[in-house]
């Protein structure tokens, strides 16, 4: 059991960069597609829609596979400059997790953008803040405070998503898991460490978001 | 779509048994899971700390231990087990467990631990005065539960219920890790053996939104015909 800990630590490594990195480039994704989806165009709206309903509606694993393994069999990516990202498996993983953390994230900012109270827009108006000012620092502070709780539990969502990166034969935490459980047959017992250090990394995130919220209530 | 043909030389009778299979997984793992959630949320429900303990332990570590770790731990650990148990009566072979039980208990148990807190917020949020009106009105704890709380329950934690759902869906995609030819499993078959990976994981991504869509118009029919009175 203790003899598997330092192996399991390293591919802990693995799953944090992967985690941190996919929720970055997927907080843009996920700002751009609710922006998106608030705005009057029809066509915007209806490609923000489909993005989240496609990306919600079908499992992570499905994503992933498209991903690595069906694009590689288009012709005009093989030769496109996205080849150099897409025949790596690692980037694979980052596209399809950031895709879908994307998604997710667009729905809970949406909402997020909606519930701002239009007294306080109109007050800004009133006082002469150009969109940008207006954009940049009332709705987006409002809204980040407002969307915490639930991208909180979609940071824990992700963290538990990218275990899907050892079915693309990354070594993340759970692939590393997998391939001691495989070769020494000690299921429970790797199965204690691995999933006390996903527990210990759900606890961190899960304080960290209260400490935000603490930090940035109103009241 | 000659590769998606009925009968021997496609594989849409294959993917259309395939797709039955993720439906039958899906439905026997949310039952274990309900089954599994009635217990714990009494257990979360209760006044003894210990119970309230174990409660919590299981929500707390199967919401957050990624899916495909509990589901290696049953693929790997449940022969164990089993030979284990065996054992004990004097058998002495190997013994394999079969993939569907091992998937839709894996499944069943993560589902268990979202349903755990839908039950028991729902029967939170039914109000204290009908637990007074039925005392008063002398029915029995028995009866108070299976014919007062539970109805109510399930028609404020029907929406939660449909989301539990799409998510035990989705999740049993990772049960193809194990050989149980569902959706997954038998996209990858075929994209393995007619090399055309793009066309059957993007056919696999529409019979999985197909069934999100067709789940989510009947659970809202469901829905309408619970809140009827209100």
């Amino acid at each position: 059991m203790i003899e598997s800990l330092p192996r399991l630590l390293n591919a802990t490594k693995v799953t944090i960069e992967l985690t941190l990195l996919s929720l970055l480039f997927g907080i843009f994704v996920g700002v751009f597609f609710a922006l998106l989806r608030t705005s009057k165009n029809r066509v915007f709206y209806f490609i923000s829609y489909y993005y989240s309903y496609i990306f919600r509606g079908t499992p992570l694993l499905v994503q992933i596979f498209i991903i690595y393994f069906g694009l590689g069999q288009v012709e005009w990516i093989r030769e496109s400059f996205l080849w150099i990202l897409l025949k790596e498996p690692y980037s694979c993983a980052i596209l399809a997790f950031t895709l879908n953390t994307g998604a997710y994230s667009s729905e809970i900012f949406r909402s997020a953008f909606e519930t701002i109270n239009k007294g306080v827009l109109e007050a800004a108006k009133g006082l002469g803040f150009n969109k940008l000012h207006i954009f940049f620092k009332i709705k987006l502070p409002i809204a980040i405070r407002q969307s915490l709780p639930a991208y909180g539990n979609e940071m824990i969502l992700m963290l538990k998503g990218t275990s899907l990166a050892s079915t693309v034969t990354l070594l993340d935490l759970t692939g590393v898991a997998k391939h001691i459980i495989s070769t020494t047959f000690r299921p429970v017992e790797v199965f204690i460490v691995a999933g006390s250090i996903y527990l210990i990394m759900t606890f961190i995130i899960h304080n960290f978001i209260k400490y935000l919220e603490k930090k940035y209530s109103y009241e | 779509m000659g590769l998606l043909a009925y009968g021997d030389t496609g594989w849409g009778d294959e993917l259309f048994f395939a797709t039955l299979m993720t439906i039958a997984v899906a439905a026997a793992a949310i039952f274990i899971g309900f089954f599994l959630a009635a217990i714990f949320a009494s257990f979360k429900l209760s006044k003894s700390k210990t119970l309230n303990l174990i409660g919590s332990f299981y929500t707390t570590v199967f919401r957050g231990v990624p899916e495909l770790l509990v589901i290696y731990l049953f693929f790997f650990g449940s022969s164990g087990a089993v030979m284990y148990v065996a054992r004990i009566f004097g058998y002495d072979g190997y013994i394999e467990v079969n993939a569907f039980l091992t998937g839709a208990l894996s499944i069943g148990i993560i589902s268990g631990a979202y349903s755990t807190e839908v039950f028991r917020g729902a029967i939170q949020s039914i109000n204290k005065g009908q637990f007074e009106a039925s005392q008063v009105l002398g029915f029995k704890k028995k009866i108070y539960y299976y014919k007062i709380i539970i109805p109510q329950m399930l028609r404020l934690a029907l929406p939660n219920i449909s989301n539990v759902w799409q998510i035990t869906l989705k999740d049993t995609s990772l049960i193809s890790v194990t050989g149980l030819v569902e959706i997954m499993r038998m996209s990858y078959v075929a994209a393995g053996s007619t090399r055309d990976p793009l066309f059957f994981y993007s056919f696999a991504a529409v019979l999985y939104l197909f069934l999100t869509f067709l789940s989510l118009k009947l659970f809202n029919k469901l829905e309408n015909h619970y809140s009827k009175g209100y």
